[in-house]
């Protein structure tokens, strides 16, 4: 087990956007969260990686443990370097696209020039981008397509050597085969990370997780195995979703 | 009788044109002023000789480098300080009412007329600091006008870094510093420099806050150091036109020339820099 959330409430002034969510994330399995639009998945993911704390009135109860230790207690920027996220849209930084890999390592304090281009490459080769633009590294990160964009963003995300990462919509604004390229990245990357996927492509849930937790209002309705999510639900309002009939 | 929409439409048309048009004439009616009958007076002896004469022959070298001098020592105060506040208040302050006040402050503090500047000036930094009427004081005087230009067109540069620069690099575990030197700071730089240069500009121009902290009346030298009296442009040119009898024009409005071609000067960079901001922008 890497992630233990017992219990935890999230509020932002009046309003209760996690309603008493307790679950374990599994070392090395591709975790998917789907939900409606306003469920609470992408505060809980913002959560784990305390990304929360920048909100105005944002109100935390219960706690998450990852291997043991409360991540309230951890130095904040040590923790965001071992859970990292890649965001909804892809977000380059308006630097070139050896800078957007080496931000993170830099930050770290890793400056020598071999070591930097060591860690780009390797990153950029996971997150298979490497064969695109091993010619053009010093070039703007804006002149990349989405999908590839994306896909740079992933690798910034591993430069830093995380050990969980937490995707919040990565494909909502890609094409298919760029979003297939994604989630090849993805299963690649379970091997050696935990992944937690928020999605609101329930048939993409079904093609990479290995469970999915249902969010509905707030509420954890139920996690479980990917096909006994989508064949044989416990609850009836988990089968409603997953078949269309609303949200 | 009834107008047609045509013709409403045709009037107001001309009605705003001849607004448009009457708000920028007066700009270039004084320039052109200020070229035609100054413009002969501009040698290089003007432009780098010491006065003579009771000021009605020579050159305005002293109160050229005296401006500069001035201008200079202010940056010295007013950058930092006023980037460093706007940093503040826009990336660490918290919501509150001290925040609040202060942002109050600061725009009612541009408000505040020149010359009530000149004064507190007068107060504060030469005589009860005891700094004289000199270089520091009066740089310090012109530094606390300038502030709110600083903060406010730097706190507008920092608010159009888009928020997810900043949460980028804080997922990457980049501490708030790190973030607001490498995300923020570079992309919000080009705003900050315009912001810089126009309140540099106006501090070029300004006179009663001068008056009394600064300026000398005739000083035929240059400043050897901080608590120095310097001639500066603007109360030399006020000198000029009401405390010298029979100065030439040419010499008035060639001082004038000076004085405006500096302040347009700082102004075009400060729109170089704006135009090529836009066209590196791309998010």
């Amino acid at each position: 087990m890497k992630i233990k959330v017992e219990d935890l409430h999230v509020y932002y002034g009046s309003i209760h956007a996690l309603k008493g969510i307790s679950m374990e994330i599994r070392r090395n399995e591709i975790l998917g969260a789907i939900g409606p639009a306003n469920s609470g998945k992408t505060s809980f993911l913002r959560t784990l990686n305390r990304l929360n704390d920048l909100e105005l009135h944002v109100r935390m109860e219960g706690q998450v443990l990852m291997d043991g230790e409360d991540i309230q207690k951890i130095n904040v920027s040590l923790l965001r370097k071992r859970i990292g996220m890649v965001f909804a849209l892809p977000l380059p930084l308006p630097l070139s696209i050896f800078d957007n890999v080496a931000y993170g390592p830099r930050m770290h304090g890793i400056h020598k020039k071999k070591e930097l281009a060591d860690i780009v490459e390797k990153s950029l080769k996971a997150s298979y981008l490497w064969e695109e633009v091993k010619d053009r590294l010093s070039s703007s990160a804006f002149k990349l397509s989405g999908g590839q964009q994306q896909r740079l963003c992933i690798a910034r995300t591993l430069a830093v050597e995380p050990e969980v990462i937490l995707f919040d919509e990565p494909c909502s604004g890609l094409d298919p085969i760029s979003t297939a390229k994604v989630e090849e990245a993805m299963l690649e990357l379970k091997e050696k990370y935990t992944l937690v996927l928020v999605t609101n492509n329930t048939k993409q849930a079904a093609r990479v997780s290995d469970r999915v937790a249902f969010f509905l209002m707030g509420e954890l309705v139920e996690v479980d195995g990917t096909s006994k999510i989508f064949t044989n639900p416990r609850d009836n309002r988990t089968g409603e979703y997953i078949t269309g009939r609303f949200g | 009788m009834i107008i047609s929409p045509r013709h409403t439409q045709k009037i107001a048309f001309s009605l705003l044109s001849l607004c448009t048009v009457l708000v920028i004439a007066p700009v270039f009616v004084i320039i052109a002023l200020i070229v035609i009958r100054g413009g002969p007076g501009i040698s290089w002896e003007f432009l780098t000789a010491m006065p003579r004469m009771g000021m009605k022959a020579g050159g305005i070298f002293p109160a050229i480098v005296g401006t500069l001098y001035l201008v200079s020592v202010t940056m010295l105060f007013a950058i930092p300080f006023g980037v460093l506040a706007a940093v503040y208040l826009v990336e660490y302050a918290r919501d509150h009412a001290l925040k609040r006040f202060v942002e109050v402050a600061i725009v009612n503090l541009a408000g505040v007329p020149s010359i009530v500047f000149g004064l507190f000036g007068l107060g504060l930094f030469v005589v009860f600091l005891k700094m004289g009427t000199s270089i520091l004081a009066g740089a310090l005087t012109l530094a606390i006008m300038t502030l709110p230009v600083i903060i406010t067109s730097t706190k507008e540069a920092l608010s159009t870094v888009p928020r997810s620069f900043r949460e980028v690099s804080l997922s990457l575990g980049a501490t708030g510093w790190q973030t607001i030197r490498h995300a923020v700071l570079p992309n919000a730089l080009p705003g900050i420099l315009t912001g810089i240069v126009l309140g540099l500009s106006r501090a070029a121009g300004e006179t009663a806050p001068v008056l009394f902290t600064v300026a000398a009346f005739y000083l035929p030298r240059l400043p050897h150091s901080f608590f120095d009296q310097v001639m500066v442009l603007p109360y030399h040119l006020y000198v000029l036109s009401t405390q010298v009898p029979n100065v030439k024009p040419e010499v008035q409005y060639g001082t004038a020339l000076v004085l405006v071609g500096m302040v347009l000067i700082l102004n075009l960079f400060a729109v170089i820099i704006r135009a090529r901001f836009r066209r590196r922008k791309q998010w």
